[in-house]
């Protein structure tokens, strides 16, 4: 990637966006850690994890509108990729622990110790290094989507049908991640992490440099989706989201594409679930639960799919409104209000919030010729005058 | 009445040595054994119990067992005996005549620790004769088991007057197996009892034969050894046919599921994720239904489910339309819009019912017809999952045949063909869609019926067959009504062939994989629609 | 046999008793049909007579029960999928005018160039002046210069025949499949659109698909005419319209 393409068409939101990501990623921590704790505006240290929290949901949802915003697959099953990035970061840390589990084993995790495993199995060698676990987070996720998309994409499995299997997929993953002798800790899943690359996880200065690493993680990845969805690939993906066939009869490989899309959005997803998994402390088979790859895509929805900003701050937006409802006395209602949201959304606002909101701008632009030729003059909202 | 029953056959295996001393040959009239009781003398109570268990009387039975429970009142004056019932009523013990109330000079008959004995072994070989047909033949088959040698004179006996056939059979094979490990019986009675066994063909004539020991003539040895293989490979297939039959139940229930789902998106493309929701309101319609029934009209209760199939239907049809109209028809052609929003509206439904009802398992019963269960073979079938199978495939041809011969049919099937060509003709597309969807959502509602017969009536209970139900559907092909039914018993068959294999979770999982790697090679299904108009 | 190996040579495009049939129903029943490099033919036929069905199955969308069809003399393409069809030059413009509706007019044509399709290459892609060249000429050609940075969306039903015109001559593949060009369009619009065309044909082989007899006439070119999935009539204009079968499927019996 160059770095022309990287910073190719960044019109204003996408800049602004990406400023206050990294304003608040620094600021956060700093503040978290540098001011006197009860001060006015100092950001308590849960909520730090919350935010952190938060920030990884918004990596998961750029994921999904890479593929569903610009590629059209709705995938019901990223939740699978988000959580084989987490269990594969929940491994490292697992090995992290060493003798300082209950049962002592300086080799085996207490859930092994617990289940009488004579050994560790094979699938769990290697996660005592830190690099080689950070490949996992890429290359489990990846591997899955590759294969899984080789197959589906090959076969011109399209619309809800990939739909329906890729929720069979991560459905199939919560039984198999269950059972007990599958090797992952069963329904209890991993948790009481001790340390990430010999820092406490529980520390303030680490959740603040997790945090700013999850924000990070945040800007990479939008640039990725960003230089992705503005080069020539991503017109094709746009192509093919709107009329495949077309595109297959003009030359385009269009299995090919998909399988690029999907594996790279695999990634991006495995990469938020292994930031996401030593912020809360816990990974378990629940996080591959249909319900909760769906809802990954009604954040995307509410934001506006097909804008990467949209899918973020819909994530971010979202999940806040959860949290505040979940903790109130409103929470027997949250559930009425997301399944008001879906239904709302596809009805009403098909476009999400941001999409609704530049749809009304170009459309006020319209009105107002000559500020719209001035604002084209600058090159910003025709990025293609600029090459 | 049952525990009563176990404690005793419990008593009476051990026991059964001790009859052949307890059964004297003193044989005088019943009535002047059963006032022996009232000697209040330990002998005398003995030899009355050996005459009382040996006569064949009706009463037998009652007298001993109210004599182990201290129910047995006998007056020392009058020489009289009486039997108190649990329920408190009193009968005289020598005629059965009821009597009023047992005077007050009557006590219960007192037991000592030997006598106690004597009870039990009496009790057992009445088991044996007992004039309740289950408790005869438990006791048999606990003889059959047990194989002690002591107990073939009280089955011999039991079995000259039995009149029973599956009794008598039971009684042969407990005789059998008695003879089989007898060390002093004959060559020829040991291959009889071989051949009686054999014909038994069970899991535990299979145990039986397989522990006859080393000490056996060679003749029985090898007669033996053949009967073990011949069952074996029996009982191969009797376990093929459970499978199918397990098999069979489980496609009935995926298709009672799926069946409603193979009309909204199997021919209306609709992707309904709230179909599940559907098949839960059915089964609370069920719960609502018994339970007024129970209040208020209990006699009623073996009608609750012939009740619940209309007013289930009616309900998720209406809820089904109410959709429609509401949501569903501003989303004709943007499917996963569709299944966005109608993913919402089940979390919607969930909830409402989780407010309405509570979160918990909510107790629906099985009507007297549904209970129990027969032996066919070597496998035993549960009504409930008989009639499930029988009403899942009635309400298939039914919703089969209002398809091709009703008007509501007709219309639905030219809109789904070519939705602007049907309008051009009159067809109020509109009406027909909501009819569709309704028609959908009702036959999810009385499946929902029969699901709470066999599944816990919750909130969530439409989530597990969700995806279950898509899989069905698009196993069998799209628009394909006999597609969904050879899909759901495929499924339901091949998953209970893996179990055993694989286990219940692996075998899902496997079935689940099975299914993705089938959709990769036939995208639409086994029975698929070809040609341009799929593309439409 | 040795008919088939000297004609199959010289072809652009060989049928030669071709099936394909949905459910029982025969959509193409023995079809045998010739196009030499150059040549531009009319299709005509009343509608079900298996026009489209035969350009899917050139295409690759559909695969035939039985028979051969060749391109350039060689290369077999009941073996091929769609890309690798579109890949060998054969470009094909749909009945309905299906254009990406959500980007503009120059992207559409972008797009359309044949140019590196792979992933890699249109991730690195970077514009070169002769690509632009190469559009600004094609724009010109369809007169979509004004709208070069309009949505295809929002173009008028003959603009978007136009553009998938375009979005053919961008591809500039040695056989290109038209489909109904002039459904929709005014008379005007169906004058340039023949005029077009004998111009493309100067250069490509064309065949065309079209119910507008003044359109077809005005073609001027050999005609083929199917009925029932097979070949009925073939010659010029005139002949094809005189011949009493012709008359016959079209009047109804």
């Amino acid at each position: 990637m160059t770095p022309h393409m990287l910073t190719r068409s960044l019109d204003r939101g996408a800049t602004i966006f990406l400023l206050a990501v990294a304003a608040l990623g620094v600021l956060i921590p700093l503040s978290n850690l540098l001011l006197p704790a009860g001060s006015f505006f100092q950001v308590p240290t849960y909520l730090v994890a919350l935010w952190g929290k938060y920030v990884c949901y918004a990596i998961l949802a750029l994921s999904i509108d890479l593929i569903w915003g610009y590629c059209g697959i709705l995938s019901l099953g990223h939740g699978a990729f988000f959580a084989l990035g987490g269990y594969a970061m929940g491994m490292y840390l697992m090995r992290q622990i060493g003798t300082r589990g209950v049962y002592g084993n300086p080799i085996l995790p207490d859930f092994m110790v617990f289940l009488n495993y004579s050994k560790l199995p094979w699938y769990w060698h290697g996660f005592d290094m830190f690099w080689f676990a950070a490949l996992m987070v890429l290359f489990a996720p990846g591997l899955l989507a590759f294969c899984f998309g080789w197959l589906a994409f090959r076969s011109r499995v399209t619309g809800v049908y990939l739909s329906i299997i890729t929720q069979a997929m991560t459905y199939a993953l919560l039984l198999a991640f269950f059972r007990n002798d599958f090797g992952f800790g069963g329904n209890n899943g991993m948790t009481d992490f001790k340390d990430i690359l010999g820092f406490n996880v529980q520390a303030e200065g680490t959740r603040g440099a997790l945090f700013m690493l999850s924000c990070l993680g945040l800007i990479v990845s939008f640039l990725i989706c960003r230089a992705v969805v503005s080069s020539k690939l991503g017109k094709v993906l746009i192509a093919i989201r709107d009329a495949e066939s077309r595109s297959r009869f003009l030359g385009y490989r269009v299995e090919s594409y998909k399988l690029f899309v999907f594996t790279l959005s695999a990634c991006m997803a495995g990469v938020a679930g292994a930031l996401y998994v030593p912020q809360v402390g816990i990974i378990n088979p629940s996080e591959f639960a249909p319900g909760n790859s769906i809802e990954a895509v009604i954040w995307v929805a509410v934001g506006g799919r097909g804008t990467l900003v949209g899918a973020a701050l819909g994530a971010i937006v979202v999940n806040y409104a959860k949290t505040f409802f979940t903790s109130g006395v409103l929470a027997p209602y949250w559930l009425f209000m997301l399944g008001a949201l879906f239904i709302l959304v596809t009805l009403l606002l098909p476009k999400g919030i941001v999409g609704t909101f530049n749809a009304w701008r170009e459309a006020s632009r319209e009105k107002r010729p000559v500020a719209a030729s001035a604002a084209a003059e600058d090159g910003v909202t025709e990025p293609k005058m600029a090459e | 009445m049952p525990t009563n029953l176990s404690a005793r056959l419990c008593t009476f295996v051990l026991s059964l040595f001790l009859i052949a001393f307890a059964l004297p040959a003193f044989a005088g009239p019943f009535e002047d054994a059963v006032a022996k009781f009232a000697n209040d003398d330990y002998s005398d109570t003995d030899e009355a119990i050996g005459v009382v268990a040996s006569s064949g009387n009706k009463l037998a039975f009652p007298i001993i067992s109210a004599l182990q429970d201290g129910r047995l009142m006998a007056d020392p004056d009058s020489k009289k005996v009486y039997v108190t019932g649990t329920d408190g009523k009193s009968i005289d013990a020598a005629t059965g005549e009821p009597v009023a109330s047992v005077p007050d000079s009557a006590s219960a008959v007192r037991l000592n620790n030997r006598l106690r004995r004597s009870v039990d072994a009496a009790l057992g070989s009445l088991t044996l004769q007992s004039p309740d047909l289950g408790a005869r033949l438990q006791a048999a088959q606990s003889v059959f088991k047990s194989h002690e040698e002591t107990a073939l004179e009280p089955v011999e006996g039991a079995l000259a007057k039995e009149t029973n056939k599956s009794v008598k059979t039971a009684l042969g094979d407990a005789r059998a197996a008695i003879l089989l490990f007898k060390s002093d019986a004959t060559e020829v009675q040991k291959l009889e009892a071989v051949a009686t066994i054999k014909a038994r063909g069970d899991q535990e004539a299979l145990a039986l034969l397989s522990d006859i020991g080393t000490d056996q003539p060679p003749s029985v040895a090898k007669a033996a050894a053949s009967a073990i293989s011949s069952i074996q490979s029996s009982l191969a297939v009797w376990s093929s046919v459970q499978n199918a039959w397990y098999g069979l139940s489980l496609g009935s229930v995926l298709l009672l599921a799926a069946i409603g789902l193979a009309i909204t998106f199997g021919v209306m493309g609709v992707i309904n994720m709230a179909h599940g929701e559907m098949v839960m309101i059915g089964a609370y319609t069920t719960f609502v239904v018994q339970e007024v029934i129970r209040t208020r009209y209990p006699a009623l209760f073996d009608y609750s489910l012939l009740i619940a199939v209309p007013l289930a239907f009616l309900v998720a049809g209406a809820i089904g339309v109410l959709i429609e109209r509401s949501i569903i028809r501003f989303l004709y052609g943007r499917p996963l819009e569709t299944l966005l929003a109608t993913w919402g509206l089940s979390l919607v439904l969930q909830q409402a019912v989780r407010t309405m009802f509570g979160p918990t398992n909510r107790e629906v019963g099985n009507p007297s017809w549904m209970s129990g269960a027969f032996d066919l073979g070597q496998i035993t079938i549960t009504y409930n999952r008989l009639w499930i199978l029988v009403f899942t495939l009635a309400v298939f041809m039914i919703l089969l045949a209002m398809l091709r011969y009703t008007a509501l049919g007709l219309e639905m099937r030219a809109v789904t063909q070519n939705r602007r060509m049907a309008a051009s003709m009159g067809i109020a597309t509109s009406r027909v869609d909501a009819l569709t969807f309704g028609l959908g959502s009702g036959i999810a509602g009385i499946a929902g019926v029969a699901l709470s017969q066999i599944d816990n009536v919750s909130p969530n209970l439409g989530q597990s067959y969700i995806i279950d139900s898509f899989m069905v559907v698009v196993f069998g092909g799209v628009g394909n009504l006999w597609g969904t039914l050879v899909g759901a018993f495929t499924l339901g068959i091949a998953n209970k062939f893996l179990e055993p294999v694989a286990g219940a979770v692996l075998g899902k999982i496997a079935i689940l994989v099975l299914i993705i790697l089938f959709i990769q090679k036939r995208p639409r299904g086994l029975f698929a629609l070809k040609g341009r108009a799929v593309e439409a | 046999m040795n008919v088939m190996d000297t004609r199959a040579t010289s072809a652009m495009l060989y049928l030669d008793g071709v099936h394909v049939s949905f459910d029982g129903f025969h959509a193409i029943n023995n079809l045998s049909l010739t196009l030499a490099p150059g040549e531009m033919r009319a299709i005509i036929g009343p509608n079900g007579a298996g026009k489209t069905t035969m350009m899917d199955i050139i295409t690759g969308k559909t695969k035939p029960d039985e028979g051969t069809v060749l391109f350039d003399g060689v290369t077999d393409l009941t073996r091929l999928d769609e890309t690798r069809i579109a890949e060998l030059g054969i470009g094909r413009k749909f009945q309905k005018p299906t254009v990406f509706e959500s980007q503009t007019v120059h992207d559409n044509l972008l797009l359309a160039l044949n140019v590196d399709h792979s992933v890699k290459g249109t991730l690195f892609w970077r514009g070169s002046r002769a690509e632009s060249e190469r559009i600004d000429k094609v724009l010109e050609t369809i007169r979509l210069t004004d709208a070069r940075n309009r949505l295809a969306g929002s173009l008028s039903h003959g603009q978007k025949q136009w553009l998938e015109i375009g979005m053919l001559l961008a591809q500039d593949p040695k056989l290109l499949l038209v489909d109904e060009p002039v459904a929709g369009m005014t008379d005007v619009e169906t004058h340039l659109t023949a005029e077009l065309l004998k111009e493309i044909n100067k250069t490509h082989t064309v065949m065309v698909v079209e119910h507008d007899m003044t359109f077809v006439r005005e073609l001027g070119v050999k005609v083929t005419c199917l009925h029932e999935g097979t070949v009925l009539a073939e010659g010029t204009i005139d002949q094809v319209s005189s011949n009493e079968r012709v008359i016959e499927v079209y009047l109804g019996r």
